[in-house]
């Protein structure tokens, strides 16, 4: 899936991530039952300042491959490349606490759920002062304080917040404290797990215009983890789709939304209805049959193949390989075939 | 022919530290028998606590239900005697809530959830109810019934959950059915399977669904009337259609143009509805969106709009410029 030539350097490449979770019985006697493939051969690269979508329902390992990328889980195999460094280190080089640092100095995160990933016992300037702390980015208090602010401004928020705690604050808010604390260091890539999901509609549209000003304001570059395919749309450039751990289908944004290729892409756009009436009343839909299968003891060959309206013989037993149908489109379908008029 | 349901300027306030809040505010709206209505609003909005009201399931303390008439078929259920009343709940009327983890019972299967129903409402016996319990999740969908029955909650899927609790909403033939977010905590495909289920579920057996979300899409899909709730009042109520192509509330107005559109490649910038929903205890009389507002003008302090006839019958709207707004948004769009 490397075949067209990447005309710009990628930030970050990813290559043929695993990550399995072992599945234990037994308290004293720990008995090894199976394996949960969180993230089973994943291939995808992000360019800078360029924002890639990873999307897909729960359980499909979306949420794993940033935690891998952020090295808050250590692979099972496979190679993160950021900038040239493998991170992964599931090889023989394993990083160095020092490097690892410095990396996560410029990786940053901003979380879903602003009720729990705020401390409840620290202020607002107080978590964003933290990561400066840890990572001595400056040793004078009152500069600190002095940045905290300007964060907080940055951020939409009033710079006295700082001395409040976050029960003071409403959902939106803290989402902006956890998006302040993220650019504290000054990082250049933030993988974004779901931040705007547990914010009112009103609310959400704020925060996903924030990120859009930060990015241009900063020259970031997102992993936007999401379920929500509308908010996606609106801030990816680029799309992948995972299912049970594998990346099912990637395009840039208009052509996966417009003209998806994977019968799951197709499926989940499907199911997702649009904010009007005379559209639906036109739509027919016939939702996916079945539920999503358990990565512990996955089907055959295609994971999809038990849900799939098009499956034959051959998906129940060979697995279906990534392959660019058009520049930049990857499908891995050994079914669908590109019928373009040209 | 009287509706189904008419509710009549109901109230429900909580006591908290920080004074009363009313997240009722008065709301009043009725429902036809087999028709799907929706209540829309974001947390706080009251349109839980609007429904939850509605089965008088508040509870006291904090809660008090202040005001207001439920007239179900004829009576009004706030008069009705506890007794009475429970037997409307999960018979008359059914209940399919939010998160199916919860709202099951974790220590009894789910073949005993159906059939104590039963045996409740109907007085079957247990030869009966578990033969009925066996057709109904035939009903919802679920393959291979007598081994379900026999499991517990936690053996299932979160979508099968909810076709359980489904299931059950079901179980005493109900002419109403109140669905509270019944897919906010389920992945878009389950959505899809459940939502489809309950439409097609409710037309089969001629059942009305109140259903209670967020989301405009399902919204959109599903329901032929809409009641737009802000601040415990309904703030905007008319026919599907009319609700999202000829908004006439600055809020319902907001609230469509800050949503992404999955259809549409995307344009500059969303367009959100600036500022923080209101603090309920601290309303004062003026109209509840009026600090988020960008058509407030001085009478907005003054006094808080009444639901108002907007565009085609049964379109209203409460803002004292909603006949101006269409005009300026028809210029703007």
């Amino acid at each position: 899936m490397t075949a067209s030539v990447t005309p710009l350097h990628p930030l970050l490449e990813v290559k043929g991530l695993r990550m399995h979770f072992p599945v234990t019985e037994g308290l004293l006697t720990r008995r090894l039952l199976g394996e949960i493939k969180a993230v089973d051969g994943v291939d995808f690269i992000v360019r800078r300042g360029e924002t890639l979508g990873l999307v897909g329902e729960s359980g499909c390992g979306k949420t794993t491959t940033g935690r891998c990328i952020l090295r808050l889980e250590r692979p099972t195999a496979g190679e993160i490349i950021y900038d040239g460094v493998d991170l992964a280190g599931s090889g023989r080089k394993e990083l160095r606490r020092n490097e690892l640092l410095a990396l996560r100095r410029r990786i940053q995160v901003i979380f879903q759920d602003p009720y729990s990933s705020l401390n409840p016992r620290m202020t607002v300037g107080a978590i964003i002062d933290e990561p400066m702390k840890v990572h001595r980015i400056e040793r004078d208090a009152t500069r600190r304080r002095q940045r905290v602010r300007e964060l907080l401004s940055v951020c939409g928020l009033n710079p006295n917040f700082a001395d409040r705690y976050p029960h003071e604050m409403s959902g939106g808010q803290r989402q902006r404290v956890g998006i302040a604390r993220a650019l504290a260091l000054n990082p250049e890539f933030i993988v974004c797990d779901e931040p705007v999901s547990a914010l009112d509609v009103s609310i959400q549209a704020q925060v996903v215009n924030l990120l859009e000003d930060l990015r241009e304001q900063f020259g970031l570059t997102y992993l936007f983890i999401a379920h929500d395919l509308s908010v996606v749309r609106h801030l990816c450039q680029r799309v992948a789709v995972m299912y049970l751990g594998r990346i099912v289908e990637m395009a840039d944004s208009d052509t996966l939304f417009d003209s998806p290729l994977h019968p799951y892409t197709r499926a989940l756009l499907a199911a997702v209805p649009v904010p009007d009436p005379s559209i639906e009343r036109t739509r027919t839909f016939r939702p996916v049959q079945g539920e999503v299968p358990s990565p512990i003891n996955p089907p055959s060959g295609c994971v999809f193949h038990p849900r799939c309206p098009i499956a034959v013989e051959s998906c129940k037993h060979t697995r279906p390989e990534p392959r660019e149908v058009r520049p930049g489109h990857v499908v891995a379908c050994s079914q669908v075939q590109l019928d373009l008029p040209e | 022919m009287p509706p189904l349901l008419e509710i009549r300027n109901l109230q429900t306030e909580f006591r908290t530290g920080a004074g009363i809040v009313r997240a009722v505010d008065g709301i009043s709206y009725t429902v036809e028998a087999g028709e799907t209505i929706a209540i829309v609003g974001e947390s706080g909005s009251g349109k839980s606590v609007g429904a939850m009201s509605i089965l008088r399931l508040i509870p006291d303390p904090p809660g008090r239900i202040t005001g207001g008439e439920v007239l179900f078929a004829g009576r009004d259920l706030m008069k009705l005697p506890d007794e009475a009343m429970r037997r409307i709940r999960g018979g008359e009327i059914g209940m399919v809530f939010q998160e199916p983890m919860t709202s099951l019972n974790p220590v009894l299967t789910v073949g005993r959830q159906i059939t104590e129903v039963l045996e409740q409402h109907r007085g079957a016996t247990r030869a009966v109810a578990r033969q009925r319990a066996e057709q109904l999740l035939c009903l919802v969908g679920i393959a291979d019934p007598a081994r379900r029955l026999k499991q517990y909650p936690h053996q299932l899927s979160g979508g099968m959950r909810q076709r359980i609790m489904i299931a059950i909403a079901l179980t005493c033939d109900p002419k109403l059915i109140i669905a509270d977010e019944p897919t906010t905590a389920l992945d878009v495909t389950i959505q899809a399977q459940i939502l489809e289920l309950m439409k097609e579920l409710t037309r089969q057996l001629d059942i009305a669904l109140i259903i209670i979300t967020h989301n405009l899409g399902v919204v959109a899909r599903y329901a032929s009337r809409v009641n737009v709730m802000y601040a415990g009042r309904i703030v905007e109520a008319g026919p599907a259609a009319a609700i999202y192509h000829d908004p006439r509330h600055p809020y319902t107005i907001a609230l469509l143009r800050s949503v992404p559109r999955l259809d549409r490649p995307r344009r500059t910038r969303l367009d959100p509805v600036e500022g923080q929903p209101p603090d309920l205890a601290r309303l004062d009389q003026g109209c509840a969106f009026r600090p988020r507002c960008r058509f407030a003008v001085a009478a907005c302090a003054e006094a808080r709009p009444a639901l108002a006839p907007v565009g085609e019958t049964g379109h209203v709207a409460a803002c004292f410029r909603g006949h101006e707004i269409a005009a300026e948004t028809g210029e703007a769009a």
